[in-house]
This record gives C-alpha cells, structure tokens and sequence, in this order.
C-alpha cells in the first residue's frame, strides 16, 4: 500500500512562486554588482573585422568589455559564446559592455565601433545543398559526426563541417515529394526487408513533409550573475539541471568543480535549452574574474530569441507500406535537418518516433544536417520525436483511410507493448501499454460517438483526430543521497533542477515512501551545490521521474540496511531480524525492542564510518564524493548508486484525441475536445502529471497550429523575434475542459512504477490536433507543421499551399 | 546592433490642462513624443527603434476623457480606454459596431490602459519598420517587405505606393463606416476632419498615417446620428483568439427598410494603409435585398484591384468572405 507515491501534495517551491518570494537568478544583487549587456550581430554571416570601443570606454560607469579574445577560441562547429571569425546568425553576441547601471551600459553599446566582413548566407537547407548554393559556414554546410552524439541536450562534440551539394535532379525531385535519388547523405540504417515490406503492401502512400523549428522562448531570458570569493566561483544561473551542471560550468571558468557553488532555486522554463550549462555563461563568470566584481549579465526578451536555442527544422519525404490488416510493413524516411548554425539536427529522433509509434516490420533512415544562418538549434521537448509525430499523424490517417480501416484501430494494429522494439537498434522497451491507452482514451474521448455525428453545419465543419507522442523516459546510473537528522527528520537531497516541472520534488517522494517518513517530517536539500548535492542526471528528455525515483529509492535503501545494523548493533541479533515503521527501527518479532530513526542517528555519529558518511561506497560519482564529504558526521547518511538491474528503453508515451470544428470562411477553428491517455507507469504525483498534460497539450497546439521561425532570405533577419510574432498558444486558443488520464500500470523496472511523460504529452497534441485537421478537410494533408490560419484559408479558395515545394523559415 | 529592451533618457511633460499640452507641443514640434496609453509607443523606445528628446504624457487630461451625448450625437474624449468604449451604454447601444470593434483589440490588458486616440492613430506593423530599418516610412529609400521574396504576410493588397503596410486598428474601420469626425486641437484653434480623410496612405505621405501635424492633439472623436441604430456587423479574423492584429476585419453599417439595404457603409482593416471603404459594393447593394444571394453577387467586386504580395494572398478570399458575411448575416 503506497503512501506517498501516487498521491498529490504541494512542492515547497510553490508559495514562494505564489507569493513572488522565490528567488530567480536576476533577482540576485551583490554589493559592486556591474550590469553587463551584449552587443549582437546585425547580419547573418561574416566576421569582425575590428572593434573600436574607445568611446564606449571613456564614459563615466563603464567599468570594460569582453570580447571573443578573452575565452579560449571555440572553432567551428561548435556554438561559440561571443563570435568573432565566424559570425553565422543575425543577433550573435560579439561582445559584453559592464557598467555601473544598465542603462550606461546599454548607451556603451551605442557607442562601439565594429566593421564587419559579410559572407554569403543561406537560411533554407536546400538551397545550400543544391549545386552552387550558399553555405552558411565558409568550410561548407553539413554537419559531419565525427563522434556518437552525447546526450540530448549536450553541446556537439567531434563534428566537422563538409560542403555537400546534391545534382539538383535530387533537388527538384525531393521538392516534387520523391526520392531524391542520388542525394548524399551522413546517416544511413536499415533494418528488415525494405522491398519484401512494400511487396507485401495492400497501400503505399508516398509524402513530402516540412516541420518548420521555432524558438523556445522561455518565459525566463537567461540572465546570469556570478561573483568569485576566496578562490571560489559563485553562480547564479538559469538551468534546468542542478548539480548535471557542475563539471561543464567549471570547464568554462577553468575551475575545479569544487571550486564552484552553483545556485539555481528555480528557473522559469528551459524546454530543453537550459539543460546543461550554455556557452553564454562563460561570459558572466569570466568576465566577473577579469573586473573582480559581481557581473550580471542581462539577457532581454529579444536576446533570449536569438541565443535562447530553437527546434531544429526538417524538410522530408516518407513512404509507407501498410498490408490489408493495417500492419506497417515497410517505412522508408528520408529527413534534412536544418541545424541552424549549430547544425545538429534530431533527424534521428524522427526516425526513432516512427519506429515506436507503429512498429514497422522493416525501415529505412537516410539523414543530412544541413547549417544554416539562423539561430542556434538544440534540444526542444521532444526534439525530433513531437514534429515527427505532429506531421506523421494525418499520414498514418492517410494509409488506415486507403484500406478502409478505423483510424484509431490502425494505431492498435501497430502499438508498441512491453515485447515492442525502439529505434533503428531495435531495442527492448521496459514496458508499453499503447494499446490499452488507445482503449481507453477512445471511451473516454467518445470516439465512436463523435465519428457517428455529422460533419457539416452551415459553414462549420468538424473533424476528429487521433495522434501518438513518445519519448524515451528514465535513465540509470545516478547517485541518490540523504540524511536521517538526530531530530528524526528525513533530509533529502537532491541534484535534480527545478526547471518548473516539480519533478524535483516527486522524486523525492520515493526516498519518504521507502523509509516510510511522513511528508510534514521530510525536507528537500536543493538549488546550491554548497547544499551538498548529488550527482544527478540533466533535466531533459522526460528522464527525471524514472531516473530519480531510482536513485532515492537506492538510497533510502542504504539508509534502512544501516538503520538496522545499527539496531542489530546495539540490542542484539542479525540486521536481517529488523524492520521498520513508524520512524523507528525494531525487531520483527518483538516491537518493542527498538529505537527511533533520531536515536539511531545519534548512533551514526557516534559509530562513524559509513553510518555517518565518513566513508562512502567507492563507486559514487566524485560530485556526491564531495557532498558525502560535506556532510560527514552529521546523522545518518543512506548514499547509493542505482545500480538496479535491468535493461531496456523506459519510453513515455501519450495518445492523444482532438475535435475541433472549423469555420470554411474563415479558416479560423475552435478545439472543441482534447482527450488524452498516458503510458508512463505509475502516475507518481498526480497534479503534476495534469500539470505535464496539459502544458504540453498547450504547446503542442502551438506547434501544430502557429509557431515558426519566419526568415527573410534576402538580408537573413528574422521576423519572429518577439513573444508576440513567435505565437506561442494564448489562453484563448486552447480548450478549457480537457480529459486526461493514465494506464497506470507500473513499470517493473522502477521501485515506484514510474517513467517520464513530460515531452509526448505536446507530441500527442500535436498529432491529434493536426490529425483532426486533415479530418475536418476531407483528408486534405498539408504535410506542413505548423499549418496555419493563411495555409487553411488558400486550401479552402483553391489557391495551393504547396508543400511540395519544401518551403521552410517562412509563412 | 543594440541590445534594446531598455527605456533612454528623455525629457516627461505631464500636462494637466489640454491648454497646457498643446502648448508644450507646439514648442517641442518634432522633438516631442505624444503618448496617452503608451501600448504602441513604448515597444518603439525600449527597442531603441525610434527615439525621441521628449514625451509628452496625456494621460493626467481629464477633459480628453468621457463619453457624451450631444444631442447630436456622441462625442467621446480622445483617451477613453477601449475597455471603456467597450463596455459604453451609449456606445453598445446605438452605435455597437464601435463597441464591438473595441472589445477584440488586442488584449485585456491593454485594451485597459490604450486609448481610442492612439488606437486609430497607431502607427503600421509592417516588422521590417518596427525593427527600425531604413525604409521608405522611416526616411530611407527602399521597401524590404514589397520584393518577391519579402515576408510580406500581414501586408497591404491595395493602394501600395512605394510601402505596403497595413492599416492595424480595429476602432478605425467602425469609425469610417460610422461617418465619425476626428477633433484636432493646435494652438491655432479646432479642426474637424472626418475619420475618412485622417488616414492617409503612402502616396500622400509616406512616414505618417494621419493628417495630425506637430504641435496638434486629437482630442475627441464625434459620432453623427446618422448611422445611430443601424443593423451592424463587426468581424475580425486574426491568428490568435486574443493579443494578435488583425489578418482582416470588417465593420459594416446597413440602413435597411422592408428588408431592402437603403445605404451601406461597409469598411475592412488590415487590407491597405488606411481602412478601406469599399464603394463599389456599397453601390451595388444598394437597393437589394440583404441576404445571401446578394452577398454572393458582390463578393469577388470587394477585391476588384487588389494586387497580391508573395505571401498575403490569403487576405483575398478573406476579405471577401468577410464581406459577404457582413452583408448576408
């Protein structure tokens, strides 16, 4: 009988949010604290010639500037905090003014003199790849692997620049939404018969397909502040990770990690560009190094716009095989990414979400990242795997309508369960209930009631949609910690970052759950490596719920196996004579022989040793080695690794069910229902998965409907810089009631049952809003995300949004 | 390029008496910056995009507020707040396509603090301008947006000369088709301009979109009985449900009897720099009967010279949607 796992409380973060108590990192002042503000790139590709900032420097209050030549040079491909040699996006940063006020600083900047070099430009992948086609990087336009690619989230390391062109035969027919035959590509795999699979195929439908990358804006700009004390770097940043931190911060200010105190109590939104440290905070913490005075570095709306990272685009072609029993026999995907000027698309990822959304008998992957002048491009939830599914979605509807089959029932044909397969590896999955969530997502949605209702109503027009998000969802390997204090409470600390989805905190509730502690007497350590933190995974990739569920449990459990060792050490018997309940440790077969966790505390002080963390398992990371050491002597000490067998992919699924009725004069359409069912295991803390659900169905509205970088290609500059031009979804554009629910099955993999959800629930939404679309148009695909009011109005008069013609960055 | 997002120094006047607030302008002319609800001007200074040595805040004139009969009308104070035109008796009752038009400006928010005066005088969106390039509009001598390969969406289809931008307001195009009258104050005296002839297109004037000269306020905007009562019909069709411009929009005025359309006013925004008034329709349904036969009739008339830009094409069959709604509703 859970206690605490599955039952809803509120973080500790929350009044403070409520409340505006809570601190972010721009709320931070130090005593001498300088303003620094960045000078950026006007253009979208050249050099700097020279800096003249002379003028800049002579006013009163201006204390210095930071150029590229003050950090270690950063080479091509790899994204640069200041540019110098290689500027490749309108908006770059070149170069930081510190003064006495903001407003000094920003007039400094109007004052610095910079002639720049132009370069040729391109902000459209295939128009650099096609013969003669601009590059947007001197050394040329894709981006070679050199190395595996780390982590989602992690800065690209081992990549090279190629100049890759296709005969522009390829060009035109991918354009046309063919195979581009004789295009190069960096990637290939394959598994299955290709040609057996389409052989066997009742349908083949053939598409073309653009899913167009966008900012993430999060709602908090990254301004740091960073001051350094006795040899020590203190920072506070904006991230979405807490101690996954540590190694890479200190790397970029040339410090050991426990030289540095990072400190970040919350953050507001990352989405995947905050998951580890970004090149831009080796401005602030260097440049408070060189001026020996707290530096905050300011980052403004339209800045965050620029460096703040956007999705990766694709422009596509799919063909899919499907027999007369609805099974995906055959999937052939082709995907150029364009990478922005980091250059690494999630093309693989794309390819990933096809393999676990249907299951193909056989598939191939061929893949191109192509630079291009326009912001940087990283991780952005569900990076790959939620525009893949936003324009698959009417596809797949496309294959079940050609052999007469039930849309819904063509996804149970092809769902993943526990004996599933993920990814062009094909490796297991710890556990899926697709089909169960199928099921019970079109009861609760009423599908079948919906399907029966007519379509048309004056000028409105209705359609339903059905659509499938996923992500791989948990990680292993991590260290969990705590301390069981003399005064019986439970100290739980935890490396994981508060990036807002409060996962930070219903993990923690695995540790209280083991060791059987009520809420009220448990206290999360956090948001400041000095808090003796952890080693922890990154938040992202839907991880963290799966993760660290694992690591608190593990230590939880070195904290009872001590507990009773200690019992056993004082009143007799075999530790294994033990157990516990009620914050005390006692014997199974007479209860009153025991002591409290406070008492058995003391205990640990006094014994030393591991008891009290004055050793520590010799496999732990050297971050939680320090933490370990940091709070040596202080209570009881449960440290551990997860080190609980078991392999395979925990995946995060979602389905996803939309209706919506669309006005034919206007284009214009209102979301009228939006159902969804998860598969993530045990649901842990309840109000946060309705959080996750319906943030993502938020966002996935927008992804379907509005948001998209939109560049000029003749001078590169963007139009979609502010919050307003970027659309993310208003309050009024999404559905106020929603249905969500959970299979709720538990993963056995995970003490608690859990896995993530965070990043399908906008996949899901994504693909059943568009779905409902194509629905509400007679099947009409766009093949185009987002597919906005403009696309719908001109389908409606006849004149043709060609998606065929593979436009990208643009309206 | 500047980091923006940061107010620069300038000179504030705070007039309390509209005397007092012509004067200051009439001795700053061009140095001076007027600002009631502040919700177009301020995104310019922070941005840095515009700037100005000194603005000259209204906000504190209460004889520019209130809403009025006149007996002959209404007249309502140049800083009313579009909430309060929204939510006017007066206004919602004789004259709802104002009132209706005011309810779907932008946000709550800012329809709390912006006032009809600025929101009929607001300057165009066109992104290339308000990212302070040198165009046409700001002085320089091109246009980035009317090219083939411009990102020219929310762009004008008709009257380009040299610039394409759109008219933005919503208020605007219910004014014109309420035959209101825009009173301009100057040190000079009164003048009244009807709404019609205080937008001004490119080939007038290229860097202002009103006839409101240095030194002149408007400082109230008069409604005629005419169209008091009349059958209304207000749309607007934008991205988003709240916050966004319009993509189009319409306000129209009918005088019916025995179901027949005796006179029509029938304006659309975002079309063209200023509201456009649509003539040609209003001629050809004059006399017919109002439903959607009629409206069927004219809907291709309303586009009649439109010239399409590379991606604004969509504003054709949406306005002449629109067009047809307003005339079969």
């Amino acid at each position: 009988m859970s206690t605490h796992i599955g039952f809803d409380f509120i973080p500790p973060d929350v009044p403070g949010k409520v409340t505006g108590e809570i601190k972010y990192a721009e709320d931070y002042k130090k005593e001498g604290m300088v303003f620094a503000r960045l000078l950026t790139s006007p253009m979208p590709s050249g050099r700097v010639a020279s800096i003249d900032a002379s003028d800049a420097l002579r006013m009163d209050g201006v204390v210095g500037i930071f150029t590229a030549d003050d950090l270690p040079p950063v080479p091509p491909p790899a994204n640069p905090a200041l540019a110098s040699e290689y500027i490749t996006y309108v908006g770059q940063p070149i170069l930081a003014v510190a003064a006495t006020t903001e407003e000094i600083a920003e007039t400094a900047i109007s004052k610095i003199k910079i002639e720049y070099e132009r370069r040729a430009f391109c902000v459209d992948p295939l128009e650099s790849l096609a013969p003669g086609g601009p590059n947007a990087y001197p050394e040329g336009n894709t981006l070679v692997r050199t190395r595996e690619e780390g982590p989602e989230g992690t800065p690209i390391v081992g990549a090279e620049i190629r100049d890759i062109k296709w005969p522009q035969a390829a060009i035109d027919a991918f354009k046309a939404g063919k195979e581009p035959v004789g295009a190069e590509f960096t990637r290939e795999w394959e598994f299955g018969d290709l040609e057996a699979g389409f052989a066997d195929a009742a349908t083949i439908i053939e598409e073309p397909f653009v899913t167009m990358g966008y900012p993430h804006h999060s709602l908090e700009a990254r301004t740091g502040m960073a001051y350094w004390e006795n040899g020590k770097c203190y920072f506070h940043g904006s991230s979405q990770s807490q101690s996954a931190n540590d190694n890479g911060l200190a790397r970029m200010l040339n410090i050991d990690p426990g030289d540095l105190v990072f400190i970040n109590e919350a953050t507001g939104g990352g989405f995947g560009s905050k998951i580890g440290p970004y090149p831009y905070m080796a401005i602030t913490g260097n440049f408070a190094r060189i001026l020996n005075r707290p530096v905050q570095l300011r980052i403004t709306r339209e800045q965050e716009f620029y460096i703040g990272s956007a999705r990766s685009g694709m422009q596509g072609w799919m063909k899919m095989g499907v027999k007369a029993n609805g099974k995906v026999s055959a999937v052939d995907l082709i995907i150029v990414n364009d990478g922005g000027m980091t250059g690494g698309g999630s093309g693989n990822s794309s390819a990933q979400h096809v393999t676990v959304a249907y299951q193909p008998e056989s598939m191939r992957f061929r893949h191109i990242s192509v630079y291009t002048n326009t912001t940087p491009r990283g991780a952005q939830r569900g990076p790959g795997q939620n525009e893949m599914a936003a324009v698959l979605a009417p596809m797949a509807d496309k294959a079940a309508n050609a052999i007469g089959m039930d849309r819904v029932a063509f996804r149970k044909v092809n769902a993943i369960n526990s004996d599933g397969f993920q990814g062009s590896s094909q490796g297991p999955v710890t556990s899926a209930f697709v089909k169960e969530a199928l099921e019970q997502g079109q009861r609760m949605f009423g599908w079948d009631e919906k399907l029966a209702q007519p379509k048309r109503n004056g000028n409105k027009v209705r359609g339903i949609g059905v659509g499938i998000g996923y992500h791989g969802a948990g990680g292993r390997g991590y260290d969990g910690l705590l301390r069981i204090g003399t005064d019986g409470k439970l100290y739980i600390h935890s490396g994981v970052g508060n990036l807002g989805t409060y996962s930070y905190a219903g993990t923690c509730r695995a540790a209280a759950e083991a060791l059987q502690v009520p809420w009220e007497r448990c206290e999360i350590l956090r948001g400041r490596t000095d808090n003796h933190l952890p080693h922890s995974s990154g938040q992202g990739g839907s991880n963290t719920i799966f993760t660290h569920t694992r690591t608190n449990w593990v230590a939880a459990h070195d904290a009872i196996s001590k507990l009773k060792e200690i019992a056993a050490n004082d009143l007799g018997g075999l530790a294994d004579d033990y157990m516990i309940g009620d914050e005390r440790v006692y014997l199974s077969s007479n209860p009153q022989q025991g002591m409290t966790y406070a008492q058995a505390a003391q205990r640990a002080i006094d014994l030393g040793g591991k008891f009290s963390g004055l050793e520590y398992p010799d496999d732990i990371n050297p971050i939680t080695q320090r933490a370990v050491q940091g709070l040596a002597g202080t209570g009881l000490i449960g440290v551990s690794k997860d080190k609980i067998p078991g392999q395979g992919q925990p995946p995060g699924i979602l389905v996803g069910f939309c209706e919506i009725e669309m006005d034919t004069g206007t284009g214009k359409f209102q979301i009228l229902d939006y159902a969804a069912v998860a598969d993530c295991g045990t649901v842990v803390h309840p109000k946060n998965f309705d959080n996750a659900m319906r943030g993502g169905m938020v966002w996935g509205i927008g992804m379907a409907a509005l948001e998209r970088h939109v560049y000029d290609p003749q001078n590169g500059l963007p139009a979609n810089t502010g919050l307003y031009q970027s659309k993310p979804p208003t309050n009024m554009d999404v559905p106020v009631e929603t249905k969500m629910g959970a299979v709720n099955i538990p993963d056995p993999q995970n003490p608690t049952g859990g896995r993530g959800i965070g990043e399908p629930t906008q996949g899901a939404a994504a693909a059943a809003l568009a779905s409902a679309i194509s629905d509400a148009l007679d099947g009409h695909l766009f093949n185009t995300a987002p597919t906005t009011t403009d696309m719908i109005i001109n389908h409606l008069a006849g004149k043709s949004y060609s998606s065929k013609s593979l436009k990208t960055n643009t309206f | 390029m500047p980091s923006h997002d940061v107010m620069p120094n300038m000179e504030l006047y705070q007039p309390v008496q509209v005397e007092d607030a012509l004067a200051i302008a009439d001795r700053l002319a061009e140095r001076g910056w007027l600002v009631g609800g502040g919700q177009d001007t301020y995104g310019w200074l922070k941005d840095r995009a515009k700037a100005t040595d000194a603005l000259i805040d209204l906000s504190a004139i209460e004889s520019m507020r209130g809403i009025r009969d006149t007996g002959d009308g209404i007249e309502i104070g140049a800083l009313s707040t579009l909430t309060e035109i929204s939510e006017n008796p007066l206004i919602k009752e004789r004259y709802s396509v104002l009132s209706d038009a005011a309810a779907v400006v932008a946000s709550p928010q800012i329809r709390n603090i912006g006032t009809i005066g600025g929101n009929v005088s607001q300057d165009v969106r066109c992104w290339y301008y308000r990212r302070g390039l040198s165009c046409y509009r700001a002085g320089g001598n091109l246009c980035y947006a009317d090219t083939p390969q411009g990102m020219n969406r929310e762009h004008s289809l008709f009257e380009a000369s040299r610039c394409v931008a759109a008219s933005a307001s919503d208020t605007a195009p219910a004014l014109v088709a309420l035959d209101a009258t825009m009173v301009i104050r100057s040190l000079e005296g009164d003048r009244e301009v009807a709404a019609s002839d205080y937008f001004v297109g490119p080939a007038i004037d290229i860097e202002n979109v009103t006839v409101l000269r240095p030194g002149e306020i408007l400082t109230a905007v008069k409604i005629p009985t005419t169209w008091a009562n009349a059958t209304f019909y207000f749309e607007k069709v934008a991205d988003r449900n709240v916050w966004d411009f319009s993509l189009v929009n319409v306000a129209a005025a009918f005088k019916i009897s025995d179901d027949t359309i005796e006179d029509s006013r029938i304006v659309c925004g975002a079309v063209q720099c200023t509201p456009r008034r649509v003539t040609d329709v209003e001629n050809a349904i004059r006399g017919q009967a109002k439903n959607s036969a009629t409206a069927e009739s004219v809907g291709e008339m309303a586009t009649d010279g439109a010239r399409e830009l590379a991606h604004n094409g969509f504003k054709v069959p949406l306005m002449q949607s629109l067009v047809k709604r307003a005339i079969s509703a």
